[in-house]
């Protein structure tokens, strides 16, 4: 593919993102901090049904025949794990991720400007600490570029299977948790 | 109702769509959704501007950007995505009539206050962490959380456990269950 072309797409693909994540309510600071203080299950149930759609839609393809690779990140457990925590430490106070955060500056929302300057710092600042990082760090845990089913043998099928189950009944439990929320009978 | 004027989609909706958006960078672009490798480029770029031996000698900035003798195009398929984020959140704002003004939420408010110098220095702070965090982990939200955990990546799951581990952790530090029954 030309590389025009994919610059279009790329152009229409975050388009239609940014148009989502506002109808879906993740551009909200409230939406996105109610769902790390376990009271708005939002990003959770947008999260998931994503993960299930796009992962079974994707695996699918592949077992089809058509002509779709993955494009896996590596595994390098300490990093992954680390970073993570550092970045999820980060996103409930800011109450945006990446994103969602610079789709936000779209719907209005003024504080993720500095939200915006500050991911500017964090990548500046990690692009000097890389060296460091790379050698004591990224190494441990280092296995590349695998998945959980090349791990474990286990089919990819059966994952989504459980999937689908957690997202099933975890939901439908939800349901019933957020009903009683609304009940009127709290002060 | 026209569905483009819906303020609020049902998440399962949102979820299918963007699972859908998905297939369509998988299979016809060959890539997988992410964002905050935009976020080092156009950082990169901007040092380049002022101080381009600082950007040459960069491992790091390198990796991206190219060396002085071998630039690569920073303007990419996932620059362009980004973009058109806060484009394609702006139009469905409008189309429903929902767009806020947001200097401080009502959350951060009730928690702390009316002073923005304080929410936007902790937004500013927020950011930084999490931008640090992403490129430590390979990826955010996108390259890892979604794109990653729908390939069954090891590394996306390993990341998104971790955010939400930190994420509960620290919400309910800075707010306590008092903000959460404000939300």
């Amino acid at each position: 593919m030309s590389d025009a072309k994919t610059l279009i797409l790329g152009a229409l693909v975050g388009l239609v993102f940014g148009f989502i994540l506002q109808k879906g309510g993740l551009t909200r600071f409230r939406v996105i901090v109610g769902q790390f203080l376990l009271r708005d299950f939002t990003m959770l149930k947008v999260l998931l049904t994503a993960m299930i759609v796009g992962g079974i839609g994707i695996y699918a393809m592949r077992a089809g025949g058509a002509d779709v690779a993955l494009h896996l990140k590596s595994t390098a457990v300490l990093g992954n794990v680390i970073g993570g925590l550092l970045f999820g430490v980060g996103m409930v106070l800011l109450g945006y991720c990446p994103g969602t955060g610079i789709a936000a500056l779209g719907d209005g929302s003024r504080h993720a400007w500095a939200g915006l300057f500050g991911m500017f710092a964090g990548a500046a600042i990690y692009a000097e600490a890389h060296p460091w990082v790379k050698d004591n760090l990224l190494g441990i845990g280092a296995y590349g570029k695998v998945t959980l089913p090349s791990v474990t043998g286990i089919t990819p099928w059966l994952y989504f299977a459980v999937l689908l189950a957690v997202a099933f009944f975890g939901f439908r439990a939800l349901r019933s948790f957020e009903r009683r929320r609304q009940q009127p009978t709290a002060p | 109702m026209n569905p483009l004027a819906k303020p609020r989609w049902s998440p399962y909706v949102a979820g299918a769509l963007i699972g859908v958006l998905s297939w369509i960078t998988f299979a016809t672009m060959d890539k997988a959704l992410g964002t905050s490798t935009t976020v080092v480029r156009a950082v990169g770029v901007a040092e380049r501007a002022i101080a381009p031996e600082h950007v040459a000698n960069n491992a790091y900035l390198t990796k991206y950007l190219g060396t002085p003798e071998k630039p690569k195009p920073w303007f990419e398929w996932q620059f362009a995505l980004v973009l058109m984020l806060p484009v394609g959140a702006f139009l469905a704002s409008k189309l429903s009539k929902s767009r806020i003004k947001e200097s401080i939420p009502d959350l951060w408010r009730a928690r702390f206050g009316d002073s923005k110098a304080k929410r936007w220095a902790v937004a500013f702070a927020g950011g930084a962490i999490m931008l640090f965090g992403a490129r430590m982990a390979g990826g955010c939200t996108s390259g890892h959380g979604l794109s990653g955990t729908l390939q069954l990546a090891v590394s996306g799951w390993l990341f998104t456990a971790a955010l939400f581990a930190a994420g509960v952790a620290t919400a309910y530090a800075v707010y306590g269950k008092k903000g959460a029954d404000h939300v």
